[in-house]
């Protein structure tokens, strides 16, 4: 295979391939070493690059030419979202209070990632402490959406989705508290899964809000997703809030839903409150197209209401405060991190505030405020405590809804990428961002964005999001599967050969030049 | 406040009503932390480790790591629970203490808020004059301990004028259960020694269950004790002060006196009590103010999200229950009469909090006279020189072991207590203490012989008194030979001989 | 239920001194300003949150997650001090506390 077919296969066509034996991991690393050389000074997906992959990729040839026993992905390069801990890579979580720190231990994720033999090629980038939807508020730079460099990839997982649609790395682990694997796959025209809550172990991942938090796969296809998905799902004990479930093969799930006649008889309904209102034309109109698709295919199309998804937003600013305000206490310049003392020195009490003051950023220091607020003795009831009510309202709705059909549909961002800046000084309006995907993560149920076109008006990827009740998270990925191979065979191939940023493309956005010399 | 400005305690009862609360720490002694696998300093098998060795990274607090609830830990809580009496809540729940601390690796407590595993109980304590005193106890809770602090520089290497701190977090997760007390009234002149009698009530009982080492010196059980005056007829509460930092029962007991007169003498001058915590100080027996807590009024509790609900099932309370040892006060009946002690024998063991020394000591083979007379003597009088409790002191194996060697003839009492003194010091276990001072009693018949034909010859008259029935008269004798043997004979050995020479 | 009323810099200031982070008064004015808009947002929640209603602390409900008491792996004292800013050999090194042990 040619280094450009290397970087633009999916990543179950190079597990093929290599366990065929056509390949070598090496070759596979080496490639996307390469073209990560060449784009990320200027996308900036990546905040480190490993400098083990290679290490690790020849040691899977070495294996598996000793005939030893391989797992599906061995060999396949990942990029890691840098909340997750790693222990052979800092693990910054997009903030300065953590910049060079080396945990001595590995997330839980990560380790079933080596143990399946995936090659780490390095922690991305995202919104400091996943507080975002733009990666504008990393504190080392924003990452550059693949499709247009003067826009956001989405966030806060916007450095594994750009790393993913960029074709920088074939896999990557994100992590959704809100929507952050799912928005930014939908700006980026990439696909990205959050599992059910529980489904995945947390271990690990540096916690934003504890019961939102869901490590996830993202990926290029509905099917890497789903092979992600078996290698990091499953219960961990390190993760009091680990399903103990015995999980299907969601691969096998997505294999079936490929198939010809899979949509048949399924019934989608389309969620009300997320389908006008708020959403750009461009979005709409593919999102009808979909529906369209999907219904001529045998689906069976049912408007349901959901009449406290608009509490949801409100909700979640209130509970994601709450939770992340007490989560990021322990940045306290005692035991990890950085340390900023006052002049003239100071008490602990000085130091710790000097250094939270100097190491998080705005966006952080905002929340951590609103959920000490929130938290606060005589104001509980009244934010906190309501917020959880409204929580246990949208479970209903959920349960409402799922009593008449097998999956929910809507747009899984309300617009196309924006520009920097755009709304960075407003909260408001970039918390909107998260209007579709943010229901799902307080119910716990399972998500999946996948694209659904580009927007007419400014060419740019749409996504779609399914959702399914918890545990059946294998049902998004029969439905996302079928719809992406009615799109796929509607647009003549993945929606990324459209992308400037496509090894092919007649014009790269990205001079690779640069990288190549 | 200078002793001298203190007021009498009992013209501080004429005017004024205490009202007491506690609450109590007790470190459970599971071979693991509360959340986390590492191995628990609070158990015995683990207490010696070095700083910052028994560590994983939930109780560093490290990013990304999360808490698991230590099943053995909730089994002890609701044990404890079920021990004091106590309802056990069918849903528990465990919730975040938020507040910013160097020895909190978080950053935040887990412990228990709204729904504690125990509650609504009580506990019966014994006073010395006989009267018994049922305290309320309003709920027990599961949280976790947090590290220590070693504060370095200035000049008593307290927290006030130190130069840094270090941080050993060890300690950091260690499985606790806080018992509180509902509020006590009634006590009166008693007070002092109820709070002491209440501590060491919750020593027994979980020293009984086998669910802590219960060691004050260690931290092991930890009191802080809420002190409040109301003046006498009033039917108003007073202002409390809860005082932290007593680790023996005796402090527990001093530290309520003190603040008691404290209080009395301030509100009799017309002034007012601050509610405040404040620190006990062994060395001066006084109280000081803590510094007021900028974040106490404001720990923002909320239910620990990495958590999920605590449900015993009906069977596994039922289950815990019936494996409840006897109770103490019966347990304490049977004791008194397999003793057999008298009323006031037995209350001089119960009142010196002995009772659980006293029964390992006999389990060990020792007879309880003599149990009774070692820990209540010598070992309570070293105890008292040195302001720690007697069973810091010494082992009851090593207890019961001097006692063989008494019985043995191979120490004499006197000799034991220099024994003791070494067992003390640390160099062993009685026999090794005789072994390496040498403190065997000389029972070799012929040295004892030649030392009295020595002392015989400097008193030629003594064998013709004793022939004459004077029989009183061997005492110069056996005093000499013990002189020369430098104590390490048998006394009545030596009578023995001199006897049978002026009978020969 | 409280009053939910905007914030005033001076309670901004409280929460930040609650939260040990150090505002400039820039800083501390703009919060003021924005956390005001965003309270009064999300004050809607209450509108719904009706007593009949039960919290929902935990998306999936599950109870009894257990560790057995078992000791497991730990740290080297290397590995727990890797991170430290300052450190002894041996323990975490802080700035004086002049504070009271909780
Ligand atoms: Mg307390
Ligand atoms: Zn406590």
């Amino acid at each position: 295979m040619s280094a450009h077919e290397l970087i633009s296969a999916t990543a179950s066509v190079l597990a093929d391939r290599l366990a065929r034996g056509e390949v070598s991991s090496v070759e596979v690393t080496q490639a996307h070493l390469d073209r990560i050389a060449a784009v990320d000074g200027e996308l900036h997906a990546f905040l480190h690059v490993s400098a083990e992959a290679l290490e690790a990729a020849a040691a899977v040839d070495r294996d598996r030419a000793g005939g030893a026993a391989m797992s599906p992905l061995a060999g396949v390069p990942v990029a890691i979202k840098d909340i997750l801990c790693t222990y052979d890579m800092p693990s910054t979580a997009g903030s300065r209070i953590l910049e060079g720190w080396v945990p001595p231990y590995d997330a839980t994720v990560v380790k079933r990632l080596r143990e399946a033999r995936l090659v780490p090629l390095g922690k991305t980038n995202l919104d400091e402490f996943a507080m975002g939807s733009s990666t504008e508020f990393s504190a080392y730079g924003p990452t550059l959406n693949p499709w247009d460099l003067e826009r956001i990839p989405g966030g806060s997982g916007g450095g594994s989705a750009a790393a993913v649609s960029a074709f920088e790395a074939p896999l990557a682990l994100g992590s959704d508290t809100g929507g952050s694997i799912r928005q930014p796959a939908a700006v980026t025209g990439s696909v990205g899964m959050k599992p059910t809550y529980g489904g995945v172990s947390r271990y690990g991942a540096i916690a934003l809000a504890s019961s939102l938090d869901q490590v996830g796969p993202v990926t290029r296809s509905v099917l890497d997703a789903a092979l992600l998905h078996d290698v990091i799902g499953g219960h961990d004990p390190h993760d009091s809030t680990s399903l103990t479930d015995a999980w299907p093969s969601f691969a096998d799930a997505a294999r079936a839903g490929a198939r010809e006649g899979a949509l048949k008889g399924v019934k989608v309904g389309v969620i009300k409150q997320l389908s006008g209102e708020g959403f750009q034309a461009g979005v709409r109109g593919r999102f009808a197209e979909a529906l369209a698709l999907m219904e001529a295919a045998g689906a069976e199309l049912v408007e349901v209401s959901a009449p406290h998804f608009e509490y949801a937003i409100d909700a979640y600013y209130l509970i994601l405060p709450a939770e992340a305000s007490s989560n990021l206490a322990k940045f306290d310049s005692v035991r990890f991190g950085l340390r900023v003392n006052p002049p003239g020195g100071g008490t602990v009490e000085d130091v710790m505030a000097a250094t939270r003051g100097a190491g998080l950023g705005p966006e952080v220091k905002r929340r951590i405020i609103l959920g000490t607020y929130a938290l606060s003795a005589g104001y509980y009831d009244a934010y906190y405590g309501s917020a959880q009510k409204v929580r246990t309202l949208i479970q209903r709705d959920f349960a409402d809804a799922f009593a008449e059909v097998d999956v929910l549909v809507s747009p899984a961002a309300p617009t196309t990428a924006f520009k920097f800046g755009e709304k960075i000084d407003d909260p408001l309006a970039m918390y909107l961002n998260d209007v579709a995907t943010i229901p799902a993560n307080l119910a716990g149920v399972p998500g999946i964005g996948l694209p659904m076109g580009l927007a007419p008006e400014d060419g740019l990827p749409t996504g779609i999001q399914f959702m399914a009740p918890v545990r059946e998270d294998a049902r998004l990925y029969r439905v996302g599967a079928a719809l992406e191979a009615l799109l796929e065979s509607s647009w003549g191939g993945p929606i990324l050969r459209q992308s400037p940023m496509h090894p092919e493309a007649e014009s790269n956005a990205i001079s690779t030049k640069k990288g190549g010399d | 406040m200078a002793k001298a400005d203190l007021m009498d305690f009992d013209k501080a009862l004429e005017l004024f009503e205490p009202v007491l609360g506690f609450e109590v720490h007790v470190e459970l002694n599971t071979r693991t932390k509360m959340f986390s696998s590492a191995p628990n300093p609070a158990n015995n098998e683990f207490h010696d480790a070095e700083p910052n060795t028994l560590l994983t990274p939930v109780c560093l607090g490290l990013p990304g790591s999360l808490p698991v609830v230590n099943e053995q830990a909730v089994r002890y809580s609701i044990s404890f629970g079920l021990a004091l009496g106590c309802q056990i809540a069918s849903s528990s729940r465990f919730a975040r203490k938020n507040y910013f601390y160097p020895d909190l690796s978080k950053n935040y407590q887990i412990s228990q808020y709204d729904e504690p595993i125990a509650f609504d109980g009580s506990v019966e304590v014994e006073l010395a004059s006989g009267r018994t005193v049922t305290v309320g106890i309003e709920r027990a809770h599961m949280e976790e301990d947090a590290g220590k602090l070693t504060h370095v520089g200035g000049a008593t290497g307290r927290i006030q004028g130190a130069e840094y701190s270090l941080v050993d977090y060890n300690r950091a997760g260690v499985p606790l259960v806080e018992v509180v007390t509902k509020m006590i009234t009634g006590a009166e002149h008693d007070a002092p020694e109820l709070a002491k009698a209440y501590v060491a009530a919750i020593r027994d009982i979980v020293l009984a269950l086998g669910i802590s080492e219960a060691r004050m010196e260690r931290g092991n059980l930890r009191c802080d004790a809420n002190v409040s005056l109301s003046p006498r007829g009033s039917g108003k509460l007073g202002t409390r002060t809860e005082t932290k930092n007593v680790n023996s029962l005796r402090s527990v007991e001093r530290a309520v006196r003190y603040e008691i007169q404290r209080q009395a003498a301030i509100l009799h001058r017309g002034g007012t009590i601050t509610q405040e915590t404040r620190h006990w100080h062994e060395d001066t027996g006084t109280t000081s103010p803590g510094r007021p807590k900028s974040d106490s009024d404001d720990y923002r509790y909320f239910p620990e999200p990495d958590l999920l609900p605590v449900e015993p099932s009906a069977e596994l309370i039922e289950q815990l229950r019936a494996a409840l040892p006897e109770a103490p006060a019966v347990h304490r009946r049977r004791l008194k009469e397999a003793w057999g002690f008298t009323d006031l024998e037995f209350q001089d063991v119960a009142n010196a909090g002995l009772l659980v020394e006293l029964e390992e000591t006999v389990a060990a083979g020792a007879a309880p006279a003599q149990a009774r007379k070692w820990w209540t003597g010598e070992i309570s009088r070293l105890a008292n020189a040195s302001s720690v409790d007697p069973a810091s002191l010494v082992s009851p194996a090593n207890v019961a072991a001097l006692v063989a060697l008494i019985e043995a003839g191979e120490i004499t009492d006197r000799i034991a207590r220099e024994v003791l003194e070494g067992v003390i010091a640390g160099e062993g276990t009685p026999a090794e203490v005789v072994e390496k001072r040498g403190l065997k009693v000389v029972s070799d018949d012929t040295l004892l012989i030649a030392a009295i034909d020595e002392a015989l010859a400097a008193q030629p008259d003594v064998l013709e008194k004793i022939r004459d029935g004077k029989v009183q008269a061997a005492g110069a004798v056996i005093g000499a030979v013990m002189k020369a043997m430098k104590g390490q004979a048998d006394a009545a050995r030596v009578r023995e001989l001199v006897l049978e020479r002026a009978n020969a | 239920m409280s009053e939910t009323a905007a914030l005033d810099s001076a309670q901004v200031a409280h929460l930040a001194n609650l939260a040990r982070i150090e505002l400039s008064p820039d800083e501390l004015e703009k919060l003021t300003g924005e956390l005001g808009v965003i309270l009064d947002s999300i004050a809607k929640v209450s509108e719904v949150a009706t007593p009949d209603v039960p919290a929902t602390s935990h998306p999936v409900p599950m109870s009894n997650v257990f560790r057995a008491d078992e000791p497991g792996e730990t740290l080297t004292t290397e590995q727990a001090l890797s991170g430290a800013p300052e450190h002894d050999g041996t323990r975490f090194a802080v700035s004086a506390i002049l504070g009271e042990e909780q």
